[in-house]
């Protein structure tokens, strides 16, 4: 998997919420750079980890049927930082949903502190939509988002043998 | 009891300020959405939503701002929108002011309908019409 900000999902109510966990590792390359001797998660990451959250949640609540494209950034703010160490979990709620868009809200939690808020609006493309030139495919859905919500370990998980 | 039009446009004034980063006292009766106050499409469902969250109202598509004007052939020739389309454009839009853009209907240059009193109007109509 390449451009995946959360680990695994824990929490997945279809249509109302859900939350994702992600671990912050010394082993991400960029954060040699972001910044030299003083490892942080760029925050930028951070809102994008809620926007995957965030659009899964949103796709599966129309069963995948549409590209969900972050379209605007309604409030992003952080109180605090996080290390490598820190578990990030990102809660994401949604607002409103119809043909058109879908509105959430989210916080964002450093070891299970609130530690920011994530306010997104999301913009449906449908798949028979030729605008912009777009594929026909979803290619927002890749196997990979749907593998992460498949993989998810809800409260009737079989035990394992 | 219903709002009076500064409350309204108040609570619009907070809408856009929020919606789209402005300070407060950009926010005049006469700015334009688009030209003075930097809105882009995506904005303008933000504030549909907040609109509806903040007056407790639903705002249909293109109810408050047009739908896809310019490709519609019920209003368009070529650039200009047609008698035709004036005339039904006005019967969907009685919150907007049309009286200076009739003479040269481009459609270009409908955005700089769209200003704050537009939104006031709309909202009074709207809260009007459910008393």
């Amino acid at each position: 998997m390449r451009w995946i900000w959360i680990d695994t999902f824990v929490a997945f109510e279809s249509g109302v919420s859900a939350s994702a966990v992600k671990n912050v590792s010394l082993a991400e390359e960029h954060l040699h750079d972001h910044f030299p001797g003083y490892p942080v998660m760029p925050p930028s990451l951070m809102i994008e980890g809620m926007a995957q959250t965030a659009g899964i949640l949103v796709g599966e609540a129309r069963d995948f049927q549409e590209n969900v494209i972050l379209a605007k950034i309604r409030r992003a703010e952080f109180d605090d930082y996080a290390r490598p160490g820190d578990t990030l979990r990102y809660d994401a709620t949604i607002e409103t949903i119809d043909d058109r868009a879908a509105v959430t809200s989210g916080t964002v939690l450093k070891n299970d502190t609130p530690i920011g808020r994530v306010d997104l609006i999301f913009s449906h493309v449908g798949h028979s939509e030729q605008a912009f030139g777009l594929p026909e495919h979803n290619f927002v859905f890749t196997e990979q988002f749907r593998q992460l919500l498949a993989g998810f370990r809800g409260k009737d998980k079989e035990e394992a043998p | 009891m219903a709002p009076s039009r500064d409350e309204v446009f108040e609570k619009i004034r907070e809408v856009l300020t929020e919606a789209l980063g402005v300070d407060d006292d950009e926010v005049v009766a006469d700015a334009t959405l688009q030209e003075d106050l930097g809105a882009e499409s995506i904005d303008f469902l933000d504030i549909v939503f907040r609109l509806e969250k903040e007056f407790n109202i639903k705002i249909p598509k293109g109810e408050l701002f047009p739908d896809d004007v310019m490709n519609n052939p019920d209003y368009v020739d070529g650039d200009r929108i047609t008698p035709a389309g004036m005339v039904l454009l006005k019967k969907a839009m009685p919150h907007v002011d049309f009286s200076k853009f009739e003479a040269n209907p481009v459609v270009s240059q409908m955005p700089k309908l769209f200003t704050v009193n537009t939104i006031v109007n709309y909202i009074e109509n709207k809260l009007a019409a459910a008393a």
